[in-house]
């Protein structure tokens, strides 16, 4: 399971319900509910991805963030989790305000692109990075909104978000020193718990 | 026979003397139901599936009749070894409800007090009676819960009913091509389709089979207009197109010129007017714009939906403009706000309606693997 996933569990309270924006094939889902018995539904658009949810006994609803979650309830779940979705997004910070409104709180990861591979790659070759991460050329990805962690973090401010918790996965997929002192530099995903 | 049919099936039929009073307020002293069943109820009863069949369907599902070259059951596609409602794993029960033309006691059913056919005097009937009456047969056939209640289109309403009424009866309710209440422009559909037939002369006020006649022609109108919108028009573009049937447009040419829709909706018309009665479709057209699952709870699904206990998969189809996906996404924004378990696929399909009934690889895909888990659940 990817790094980022692994990270999330510690900070949902057992028993929470629990909302996945883009759940893929339910894989986080699923540990939550083994390990927290949570409450789980995901919401994801591919095909594919929602008959493997469905496999694995998960409730996933079809539907594309991109076009509104009006339908959701104020503060209907305890937390509400978006992980690598944020950067295929049309309005990223509107589904953020969306989520902040269904969720009493919520976690977005999404990969940092300043982590210093990206400027490297960007910086001596001039090109778009292209990495196993971010296998895509620029102009045929579903990945339309990178951002980093300073620029997270503004989002935040601005929009008078709350950082409850945050942690950065390095290169070698774990948590480590440098990440801990210098994220935006030695982070390849980021991790954040908001509210507001 | 392929491998993926039930095979030979032979329906079945049962006399109920249990009146049962009916939700407009009239008792049904006693009346008969008609059904089939394929694969084995298992040790504990844990097994069972109820099928309930939309506007113009019956008991016959799946498979097909000894010495009958006709077509296999109405979802022959997905009933069978093999395929999402699985015969190997599941004792699948599918009934013609009452107020049908197709052995259950209906308008064509002798009346007893009178002894004569009922025709228009048969009681109004809303889906709760098809549901109480669909519990009988259950009682009869020794199953305690349903493992699923399925059904597409006014099938799907059943199910939705089921779910309210019995909760405790009902483990899964797959709810496909359905809504929680009819649209206007759909009512106006069933009302053209009921002037159709009761302004055929042949008619008779309903009474037409004390006349010795049927009201073949509105019937047969009834149905092209109902087809229509059971289609899409993308679907239909690609199926017929312009193409003749007969005649040419060549100029200078004055022969007959028939397109092949034309002759495909007459088709159609003709061979449903042979084999369905006018009072049964104006019967179950009106329950069909009576129902509106959350009326008695104050109007509000979610109200309505926190009476179930069990978990609902929900389908619909891209190009269905008679049940939409929105009516579809109603229904699961009710289940979700009522935190209930649900699953929800929106199939991308050309068929309009209809694509309920039509193989389609991820419908198929995705409504086995929900179906795989109540097998899971059962053994």
């Amino acid at each position: 399971m990817r790094f980022d996933l692994q990270l999330i569990p510690q900070w949902i309270q057992a028993g929470a319900h629990v909302l996945d924006l883009g759940c893929g094939n339910g894989a986080l889902l699923k540990k939550l509910i083994t390990d927290k018995q949570v409450v789980g539904l995901g919401l994801e658009i591919d095909p594919d991805q929602i008959t493997a949810c469905i496999a694995s006994g998960l409730n996933v609803v079809e539907q594309d963030l991109n076009e509104g979650l009006s339908n959701f309830q104020d503060q209907s779940f305890d937390v509400v989790v978006m992980a690598h979705a944020l950067q295929t997004l049309s309005s990223p910070h509107l589904v953020i305000d969306e989520m902040l409104r269904i969720g009493k709180e919520c976690i977005v990861t999404f990969p940092n692109f300043a982590h210093w591979s990206c400027r490297f790659y960007l910086g001596q070759q001039g090109k778009m990075p292209v990495s196993k991460f971010m296998p895509y050329s620029w102009y045929d990805t579903p990945n339309i909104h990178f951002c980093t962690v300073k620029d997270f973090e503004t989002l935040c401010t601005e929009r008078d978000i709350r950082i409850l918790d945050k942690a950065v996965v390095g290169h070698d997929s774990s948590e480590s020193t440098l990440g801990r002192l210098m994220p935006n530099l030695f982070g390849v995903t980021a991790v954040y718990h908001i509210s507001r | 026979m392929s491998e993926q049919s039930v095979g030979i099936v032979t329906p079945q039929q049962h006399h109920f003397d249990q009146p049962i009073t009916l939700a407009c307020g009239r008792v049904l002293a006693e009346y008969d139901l008609v059904y089939e069943t394929y694969g084995e109820l298992n040790s504990d009863g844990s097994n069972a599936i109820l099928i309930c069949h939309a506007l113009s369907g019956h008991h016959h599902a799946a498979g097909r009749y000894e010495n009958d070259n006709g077509k296999p059951g109405w979802w022959d596609h997905y009933i069978g070894p093999g395929k999402p409602i699985d015969s190997k794993h599941f004792y699948i029960v599918s009934l013609n409800n009452i107020g049908g033309c197709h052995g259950s006691t209906g308008p064509t059913s002798i009346n007893p007090e009178t002894g004569k056919a009922w025709q228009q005097d048969f009681p109004t009937l809303r889906c709760r009676d098809w549901v109480n009456t669909q519990r009988e047969l259950m009682k009869l056939l020794g199953i305690g819960h349903w493992a699923a209640v399925i059904g597409g289109s006014l099938g799907g309403m059943q199910a939705m009913r089921w779910a309210l009424e019995y909760p405790d009866e009902v483990r899964h309710c797959v709810v496909i091509a359905s809504a929680m209440k009819l649209s206007a422009q759909n009512i106006a559909f069933n009302e053209v389709a009921r002037q159709a037939i009761t302004s055929d002369p042949h008619f008779h006020d309903g009474y037409y089979i004390d006349h010795g006649v049927i009201p073949k022609q509105g019937l047969r109108l009834a149905r092209m207009v109902g087809h229509i919108t059971y289609l899409s028009e993308d679907g239909m573009g690609e199926k017929f197109g312009r193409a003749l049937k007969t005649g040419n447009f060549t100029l200078g040419n004055d022969e007959e010129i028939e397109f092949q829709i034309e002759s495909y909706l007459r088709h159609q018309g003709d061979v449903f007017s042979a084999s369905f009665d006018a009072n049964t479709y104006i019967l179950m057209t009106k329950a069909l714009d009576f129902f509106d699952l959350a009326r008695e709870y104050n109007d509000d699904p979610v109200q309505a939906f926190s009476h179930a206990k069990c978990s609902f998969f929900v389908v619909s189809f891209t190009s269905d403009w008679r049940f939409a996906p929105q009516r579809s996404r109603e229904i699961v924004d009710a289940l979700i706000a009522a935190k209930k378990p649900v699953s929800y696929a929106e199939i991308e399909a050309n068929f309009g309606h209809d694509a309920f009934l039509i193989p389609n690889e991820r419908y198929q895909n995705v409504f086995s693997a929900y179906m795989q888990r109540i097998i899971e659940e059962c053994s």
